[in-house]
């Protein structure tokens, strides 16, 4: 749906490549999405574009050292003071990226 | 006919005029891939926040305890404030059932087979509610601690069970569900008891290791025991919510789901 109006908004003629990130906090697994993609895409403007897959890193912020350290799914601490403050940087993306149209 | 004042260039082949034939171009678009369930949360939330209506989404396991929980709360607060249900389960009216024997509006959405809730069903059951006539609406999301994390229902808070029958890893075990709780509720202690195996303070050190700052909350629907601070809270939030309608503004829960955060501000 959104791919469609991506390239209808361009007047573009197809969908070469799909660009999304998914964080592992997102609730999406990339191996799913990668075999719900065809189904999902068959007949639509996007039908032979291929999906190109980042994978966005856990980071987080400390609210207490101000630190800048990665992190995992189910341990989200400081990776300097192990303080449990922190925000969340990147790891929960669930985002579409950017699309190449074929013109 | 020539390349200078473009007269070369037809309605049948314009369209390679001004591109190259076969040439691609790469567009930017950060934009989430819920985007749609999202559009939809928003308006919901807009449509409570203009009612003065403060909404719940409760998630759990099954069987952790939420409509026990919500009865509870309605004999509790029933003559305080205006309370209405919405049930999601994969098949029968049961659930909605119990509610209005409590004497409040219930509707109940049978999904078939889908494991969550999302905005669009909440929407369409909106339409059987007598919005105006609100104070608290609780949606009961289907049993399930994995996909209903991942779609905004337009609510204010969310609310997350975990009963002691379950295991006190499970906030380890369900990182993005429980990262999104402004509340957790460890129910049915009245079993802790007998299942000393759940520790309470183990639940919430997991908890904690989400980063979470959610207030943590010790209770029992079925002797009363800890339900005061779960009332107090609510009873707080909706004071809140209503400050904020007072103020035109709104009120997300505290992780946004879906993850919603690093959508690019359009």
């Amino acid at each position: 749906m959104q791919l469609a109006e991506v390239a209808q908004g361009h007047g573009a003629q197809g969908v070469k490549s799909v660009r999304v990130s998914i964080g592992p906090l997102s609730g999406v697994e990339p191996q799913l999405l990668r075999d719900a993609y065809p189904i999902a895409s068959a007949g639509s403007v996007a039908a032979d574009a291929t999906l190109l897959i980042e994978a966005a890193p856990i980071r987080v912020q400390c609210e207490t050292c101000g630190a800048e350290t990665e992190a995992s799914p189910n341990r989200l601490l400081c990776g300097s003071c192990g303080d449990y403050h922190t925000r969340l940087l990147s790891g929960d993306e669930l985002l579409l990226v950017s699309v190449e149209l074929v013109m | 006919m020539c390349d200078t004042c473009g007269c070369n260039i037809t309605p049948g082949n314009r369209k390679y005029a001004f591109k190259p034939v076969g040439g691609t171009t790469p567009v930017s678009v950060l934009k989430n891939l819920l985007a749609q369930n999202d559009n939809q949360a928003v308006h919901n939330r807009r449509h409570f926040d203009s009612q003065g209506i403060l909404t719940i989404n409760l998630m759990s396991s099954p069987g952790s305890g939420k409509t026990a929980l919500l009865e509870a709360t309605i004999d509790a607060l029933k003559g305080e404030f205006r309370i209405g249900v919405i049930e999601g389960d994969l098949e029968t009216e049961n659930d909605a059932v119990r509610i209005r024997a409590r004497g409040v509006p219930a509707y109940q959405i049978t999904t078939g087979t889908a494991c969550h809730l999302d905005a669009h069903m909440v929407h369409d059951a909106l339409h059987h509610f007598p919005l105006a006539a609100l104070d608290i609406l609780f949606i009961e999301n289907v049993g399930n601690l994995v996909c209903p994390a991942s779609f905004d229902l337009g609510q204010h808070r969310n609310v997350i069970l975990l009963s002691v029958t379950e295991g006190d890893d499970k906030p380890a075990k369900y990182p993005v569900m429980f990262r999104a709780a402004d509340v957790v509720l460890i129910t049915k202690s009245d079993l802790l008891a007998v299942l000393d195996d759940f520790d309470p303070a183990r639940a919430e050190s997991y908890l904690r290791h989400l980063a979470s700052t959610a207030p943590v909350m010790r209770l029992s629907a079925r002797n009363g025991a800890g339900l005061d601070a779960w009332l107090h809270w609510l009873r707080h939030e909706l004071t809140l919510a209503r400050a904020r309608v007072s103020h035109g503004e709104s009120v997300s829960p505290g992780v946004p789901l879906g993850g919603r955060s690093h959508e690019a501000a359009t």
